[in-house]
């Protein structure tokens, strides 16, 4: 383990913050992304009618394995096309 | 570890040795005698089979009992008594020796006195070494762990502490050996850093040098930049905050440049030296890092410009007929100074044919005349950088820093009708109230001037200001380095 001193004022935490979540969805673009696990389809069909309904735009990905990370041009592209994601985990 | 861990005989003698030191091993003989006579517990700093005529040395290789015995010198000879330290002696010293361990002539074939050896517990890199696993570093920063399987580059640049490019890390070991740089008290607070105003500590100044890469020997003039910046009259926060182009620029003065090996001759506003390089570079992230000043954040640059990551360059004085920058301020020459000047970019100023003072400046003056807009003035306070081309004119014509500097004024006196708001098809320009009157580029001592740049070249170049330079503004500062 490799130990740094921090150069800032120290008035944020020392682990990385994660990203402020949004107060609310409308107006933004939600990315459901379906990593290829069986029935994720079936949670995240659902997810798309509830914020479909609600007027939020919702994009769709899916990884090609569930065995690997995202391939670096599909996560990319997610990056650029939505506000945040919801991924389908589990079986 | 603490020092508790660390062993330490109670009573009796102890001598710290290493093979590396000649002296040592002429002292060998020696300490076997008293091993034979009384007993003594010999520390061995580099070879654990040295000496090899005591049996039961102990391998010190570690340097735990070492640092705690505080050992400068090798061989040490202690004596103690209750655990006390009641006398030691450093190198061959047969008087010394024989007074701590109460024998009477010891080492009968020796010289009478030999020096010792530096001790490997105090050379550099180690020392910092044992302070960080004894808990003696002072440091007061908080602590970032990186776990193993984390790329430790990657883990900076996710907190947000570089500039974009990587930087080195802060390991306290690091930290330690910059703060060797100065002998200022890591503690001490320069003032209040902008945006976020925090105390900027030396200690913490001195982490950003680490991470811009710097010699601890940079140190000095890392701080003497900052306190320019943390000046009320520099107005670092309107600096930052402004939508223009700007950014400290530093500029060295005295014997400091040449100590630290820093370039004032060709490509002096270029890449290429560590210390141009990394000084700039320090300022800015301690604006970043201490002060939480982050582009597109409390920084509102349009554009920015390439200098902030790092501007910084060294006045030629040893090239120059004229006075030193920091004699401007104030500060005699030969004293080591920094000035920060809020500034941008470099427009050059190419004139290959004037062979005359007068036709120099009037080709300079043109150029100064231009800058921002030509229809601007006063525009902001600026620095021309006058290279040595250009500077044998003025030299050979006898024209001191003063007369170049008035007769660059004079000409940038214009007529203020052309600049009017409106006038030549532009909307740009000034009041249309000025009409009739003239209006002048710079406000009065706005212009400076420094001498650096190689030996060919007819060009020099001009460092632009803030649009809002003066006492309402940013004022450039200048501050002596301190050692």
């Amino acid at each position: 383990m490799t130990v740094l001193l921090d150069p800032t004022s120290e008035r944020s935490p020392a682990a990385r913050e994660r990203l402020a979540r949004p107060d609310r969805l409308e107006g933004l673009t939600v990315g459901l992304l379906d990593i290829s696990k069986p029935r994720g389809d079936v949670f995240l069909n659902r997810i798309d009618e509830l914020l479909t309904e609600r007027g939020i735009t919702v994009k769709r990905y899916m990884k090609p394995t569930v065995a690997k990370p995202a391939p670096l041009p599909l996560a990319q592209q997610i990056g650029t096309e939505v506000n945040l994601m919801i991924e389908g985990l589990a079986d | 570890m603490s020092d508790m861990s660390v062993a330490i005989p109670r009573d009796g003698l102890v001598a710290v040795v290493k093979r590396d030191c000649p002296t040592c091993v002429l002292a060998a003989p020696v300490l076997a005698e008293l091993a034979a006579q009384g007993g003594i517990v010999v520390y061995t700093q580099d070879d654990p089979a040295f000496p090899e005529d005591i049996a039961d040395r102990i391998d010190d290789t570690g340097l735990d009992v070492s640092h705690r015995l505080g050992i400068e010198i090798v061989p040490t000879l202690i004596r103690f008594q209750d655990g006390q330290d009641i006398g030691r002696t450093y190198g061959w010293d047969r008087a010394e020796w024989e007074r701590i361990s109460g024998f009477q002539g010891i080492g009968a074939g020796l010289p009478a006195f030999r020096p010792g050896c530096g001790a490997k517990n105090v050379e550099p890199g180690v020392i910092e070494r044992l302070k960080v696993r004894f808990g003696e570093t002072g440091l007061e920063s908080r602590r970032v762990e990186i776990g193993d399987g984390e790329d430790e580059f990657e883990a900076m640049f996710e907190r947000g502490w570089s500039d974009g490019l990587p930087i080195v890390p802060p390991t306290e070991e690091r930290v330690l050996r910059m703060l060797a740089g100065t002998s200022r008290d890591p503690q001490e607070v320069l003032g209040l850093c902008p945006p976020n105003l925090v105390p900027a500590t030396v200690e913490k100044i001195a982490i950003n040098a680490v991470m811009a890469g710097c010699k601890p020997e940079y140190l000095p003039v890392v701080l003497a930049a900052v306190e320019c910046v943390l000046d009320p009259a520099f107005a670092m926060h309107g600096v930052l905050a402004t939508t223009m182009f700007v950014g400290p620029v530093v500029i060295v003065n005295g014997p400091i440049r040449r100590q630290i090996g820093m370039n004032a001759k060709g490509n002096a506003l270029g890449q290429g030296n560590r210390a141009n390089a990394t000084i700039g570079r320090a300022l800015q992230l301690v604006i970043r890092n201490i002060g939480g000043g982050k582009p597109r954040e409390v920084d509102r640059a349009t554009l920015g410009n390439p200098g902030k990551y790092t501007y910084c360059f060294a006045e030629d004085e040893e090239g120059s007929c004229w006075e030193p920058l920091s004699t401007d301020f104030g500060i005699a020459r030969g004293v080591s100074a920094v000035t920060v000047f809020a500034g941008f970019g470099l427009q050059g100023v190419v004139d290959q044919k004037s062979r005359t003072p007068e036709s120099l400046t009037r080709s300079m003056a043109g150029s100064l005349r231009a800058i921002h807009n030509p229809k601007l003035a006063p525009a902001c306070d600026a620095i021309l950088v006058v290279c040595p081309e250009h500077e044998r004119t003025f030299r050979n014509a006898g024209w001191s820093k003063r007369r170049v500097y008035e007769e660059l004024f004079h000409l940038c006196e214009m007529p203020a009708d052309p600049l009017i708001a409106g006038a030549d098809g532009i909307a740009e320009g000034v009041k249309p109230a000025l009409a009739g009157g003239t209006v002048n580029k710079f406000r009065s001592d706005g212009l400076m001037i420094v001498r650096a740049g190689g030996g060919a070249g007819m060009f020099s170049g001009i460092i632009a200001g803030w649009s809002t330079p003066g006492p309402t503004g940013s004022l450039p500062v200048c501050r002596e380095v301190k050692s």
